[in-house]
């Protein structure tokens, strides 16, 4: 078995991946490789084929595939290698890579650094637990995309959508442009959770229900989907006895959340945030282990993907500086900490603590006029709403870290704006 | 209808068929498998705790109580032939302050059945054992001989085997009524035709007092009892054997258990239900299994539950095996009220048919070509690198990873398909491929081709397990076109 050496390995050829490739290239990384599975690059995006991406990126409306098309093409000027239809199964703290493929069979990598761009699956029914029957018309949003999208078969005709996510209402669009029948979107929490784009162009311009504080408790059907029962719930999520409604259906849609993938980095030994899910990085994305770095959903859940390109473009540059040695090892200078109604910040640690470092948060509940409030500081920012469904962002410059210096801790606490 | 002569039809396959099944493949007899499900394994069988007791539970007086303990000690040699996963954990019943002396009795039981190495441990031996139980526990009963084992892989390979071995599976074949001519039953009429046979073996499970019906015995009667389970992402670890609370008359309790692909699983309520195909789970169900295990693991993570389902006990009114022949009629043997311990006991219930057998009358002449191993089962993500690197020279689509949580190839997806899998339910159960984390979102969708290209069909016909279970029923655009037209 050969043991290639390549300056950057990015595991996974999704947004992220593909824009940590072009950075760490541009960057001046040698040898750049992306590992994917699928037998493209592109990810997820491949299978979305709707518009609405590249708005703040290109500054234009593309489908997935075009905003992919962008990133393979960038990929393929600046001669950067991948293995294609090629699984990680392991990589390890020294930067081994082992993956299998049909055509090498099993093999093994090493890098002067790896970014960890695996993306996210979608929560199941199990994970929320919904009791009932297992019959077959039981699906994740996604696979259901994935389904009617790049296979050409649909799950169903008669849907209830069970969670708000952004991918659930896109699918709403999706089925009703099919022509069946999308009787309700159901979203236990008292918020809608996706883009309030999304309710608007998906649910709202096709009167498609909106039930909030709802839930399905109950699935029939023996082969098939016949019904769900959904009940209203109370404050604390619990259903409430007495409000159940049994909706006629043949197909149930999950919309209930993404995890980011990490199995392969815990196996590894990175450290996770038990929030996101995903690896506690500095503001280099560099998780806990020196010279892996993390990009994209994996790294937390992300609304737009032009976001995930622009955090993956931190990270591809972080991994060529690394690999050729240009980012040295510091110690931890300052932890970023979710504090009042906020759910978690990213990047969570700083090593440097100056320049430019943007955090991404989010907020446990919708308010109105908000300010962003670093605690026991002078710095705050004003916002005019702040929503879970929408990540919130705040860049920090120079002036402020001055403003902060000595703190061994920034939290970060969002509260009314009363000015 | 061709007509078909039989030694020996065996109704259901099931654990107990499959076993009983294999066992008569030994022997020079023309023997028929009949199943109304698409696949085996398919009923009880599949849904349950896939714990090999050791056998102190049931009454030394029940027949129960003697083929459980002779079928748990026939288990590590039979998976060994068949290439069958079956790990040899022991197994504990975990007692709180004020139930030690139900603990004695159950040793004294366990003694009296001939049950091996039994023996109760304190509360260090126990916690060294297992870290995770409730520290208020006070003494255990731990039995070396218990073990688990997927008790649908075992079901496979009992019927794989025995078709190597010469004996017929009929699947999708419903058995509706059963012709008995002069005291002597004749022939299985099925949804497929009529099959005659010197002797009818009702191994119908759920069903078997309905089948016994037709031949007009019916002094028992089978009652689906309910048990509902959590499954957990392997990934996480509550225990290393099965760990059982003290019994009641009813029930060996609610479990905190692993599966022998490493799951933690939680279960069974019990439940007795009106209908013989409710496994439907309920909230309140639910609710009690995790009460139940949370008091032998208080610490349960929920966060990492894969799955909820339930399975059906063919709970007998006689409160025993029903393993029988009878005067009334000849040639029709009862094989009915299997339930726990049942997977424990159907390698011993096989020998007990066979002997049965014999004294009503059907020769039995051992073949010289009898293999009792069954072809070597390619399990990739359990491969050194230097084998996997073989195979995928020999077979490149080795190298191609279908279901991403547990590994499982392209090729072993399509060895599945050829050694007879029809749904994706029937995929899963051979390989793994959808039983992960993600539960068959990522590898649904190929898998549906997969099936369609192997089988030659739509992948608008794919079912998940057979019948109306379709699970892509239109193409895109059918239901504009439809409109339209």
């Amino acid at each position: 078995m050969s043991m290639e050496y390549v300056d950057v390995a990015v595991i996974g050829g999704g947004p992220a991946g593909m824009a940590a490739a072009v950075a760490a290239k541009e960057n001046g990384a040698e040898r750049v490789m992306i590992i994917e599975r699928d037998r493209g690059l592109g990810g997820i995006l491949q299978q979305c084929i709707h518009p609405g991406f590249g708005l703040h990126y290109f500054k234009e409306e593309l489908t997935g595939p075009e905003y992919a098309e962008r990133f393979i093409r960038k990929v393929e000027e600046l001669g950067i290698e991948t293995k294609l239809d090629t699984m990680v199964l392991d990589i390890d703290k020294s930067r081994k890579i082992h993956y299998v493929n049909p055509e090498e069979g099993v093999g093994y990598l090493e890098a002067g650094a790896v970014v960890l761009a695996m993306g996210c699956r979608e929560r199941t029914r199990g994970a929320i637990n919904i009791p009932g029957t297992r019959p077959a018309g039981i699906f994740t949003a996604g696979t259901a995309q994935r389904l009617i999208n790049m296979d050409g078969l649909i799950p169903g005709r008669k849907l209830v959508i069970l969670g708000s996510g952004d991918v659930g209402l896109i699918m709403a669009r999706r089925f009703t442009l099919e022509g069946a029948e999308v009787k309700a979107v159901v979203e236990i929490m008292p918020y809608p959770n996706g883009l309030a784009r999304n309710i608007m162009q998906c649910l709202i311009d096709f009167d498609i229900p909106l039930l909030l504080s709802h839930t399905v408790t109950r699935i029939f059907g023996k082969e098939r989907v016949e019904g769900v029962e959904i009940s209203q719930v109370d404050e604390n999520f619990n259903p409430i006895p007495g409000t159940e409604e049994y909706i006629e259906c043949d197909t149930l849609l999950l919309s209930v959340g993404l995890i980011p993938e990490n199995e392969l980095s815990e196996k590894a030994g990175v450290e996770l945030d038990p929030v996101t899910n995903g690896p506690v990085v500095d503001e280099f994305r560099q998780t806990s282990l020196e010279g892996i770095f993390a990009a994209g959903n994996v790294l937390q859940v992300h609304d737009l993907v032009d976001d995930v390109s622009k955090e993956a473009e931190i990270t591809g540059r972080s991994a060529a500086l690394y690999a050729k040695g240009e980012l040295r090892a510091r110690e931890i200078l300052m932890k970023a900490i979710p504090g009042e109604n906020v759910r978690y910040v990213v990047p969570q640690i700083l090593r440097r603590g100056d320049g430019h470092v943007e955090f991404f948060m989010r907020v446990t509940k919708p308010m109105e006029r908000v300010k962003l409030v670093i605690r026991n500081s002078d710095v705050s920012f004003k916002r005019l709403f702040a929503r879970p469904g929408e990540m919130m962002k705040v860049k920090l410059r120079e002036s402020h870290f001055k403003r902060l210096k000595g703190k061994k801790e920034i939290i970060f606490d969002i509260v009314e704006d009363d000015d | 209808m061709v007509l078909q002569k039989f030694d020996v039809i065996i109704i259901g396959a099931g654990v107990a068929g499959a076993a009983i099944a294999r066992e008569l493949s030994r022997y020079e007899l023309k023997v028929a498998l009949l199943e109304k499900n698409p696949d085996v394994s398919f009923g009880t069988t599949k849904a349950n705790s896939g714990v090999i007791h050791a056998g102190y539970d049931p009454h030394p007086e029940k027949i129960m109580a003697r083929l459980n303990v002779k079928g748990t000690a026939l288990y590590p040699n039979l998976c060994e032939e068949l290439d069958v996963p079956f790990k040899n954990t022991g197994s504990l019943v975990i007692a709180f302050p004020g139930e030690e002396k139900a603990l004695d009795e159950l040793l004294e039981r366990g003694k009296k059945n001939g049950v091996p190495g039994l023996k109760i441990v304190g509360k260090d031996e126990l916690l060294r054992l297992e870290p995770k139980i409730n520290k208020n526990a006070s003494r255990a009963l731990y039995a070396p001989t218990a073990g688990i084992i997927s008790p649908y892989e075992l079901t496979i390979a009992l019927v794989e085997n025995a078709v190597m071995n010469g004996v017929e599976l009929y699947l999708n074949t419903e058995t509706t009524d059963i012709e008995v001519e002069k005291g002597k039953a004749k022939a299985v009429v099925t949804t497929k035709g009529r099959f005659y046979a010197d002797y009818i073996i009702n191994a119908a499970g759920l069903f078997a007092d309905e089948i016994s019906k037709m031949v007009g015995i019916d002094y028992f009667k089978i009652t689906p009892r309910k048990g509902e389970y959590l499954l957990f992402d392997k990934k996480i670890k509550l225990v290393s054997r099965p760990c059982f609370p003290v019994p009641t008359e009813i029930t060996k309790g609610i479990l905190v258990n692993i599966t022998v692909e490493g799951n933690p699983l939680i279960g069974p309520n019990a439940q007795d239900v009106e209908l013989k195909d409710d496994i439907a789970t309920t909230r309140e169900g639910l609710q009690e299994v995790i009460k139940g295990a949370r008091k032998l693991v208080p610490e349960i993570p929920m966060k990492y539950v894969i799955r909820n389902f339930a399975g059906l006990r063919a709970i007998p009114s006689t409160g025993d095996f029903i393993i029988e022949a009878y005067k009334e009629v000849k040639g029709f043997i009862n094989v009915a009220g299997i339930c726990s311990p049942g997977l424990s006991a159907a390698p011993a219930i096989a020998l007990e048919v066979v002997e049965i057998l014999k004294n009503e009358g059907l020769k039995l002449k051992e073949k010289r070509d009898f293999n009792p191993r069954r072809k070597k089962r390619i399990r990739f993500r359990e491969l050194p690198d230097k084998e996997k690197e073989r195979l995928i020279k020999e077979d490149p689509r080795y190298g191609h990873i279908i279901c991403r949580c547990e590994t499982v190839t392209e090729r072993e997806v399509i060895d599945a398909i050829r050694e007879g899998a029809t749904t994706v339910d029937g995929i899963k159960f051979r390989t793994r491929a959808g039983m992960g984390r993600c539960q068959g979102g990522f590898c649904l969708p190929r898998i549906i081709l997969l099936l369609a290209r192997e089988l030659g069909v739509e992948p608008v016909k794919i079912t998940k397990y057979g019948g109306a279970s379709v699970i892509t029923p239109l193409r895109v655009k059918e239901i504009l076109l439809q409109r339209k037209a």
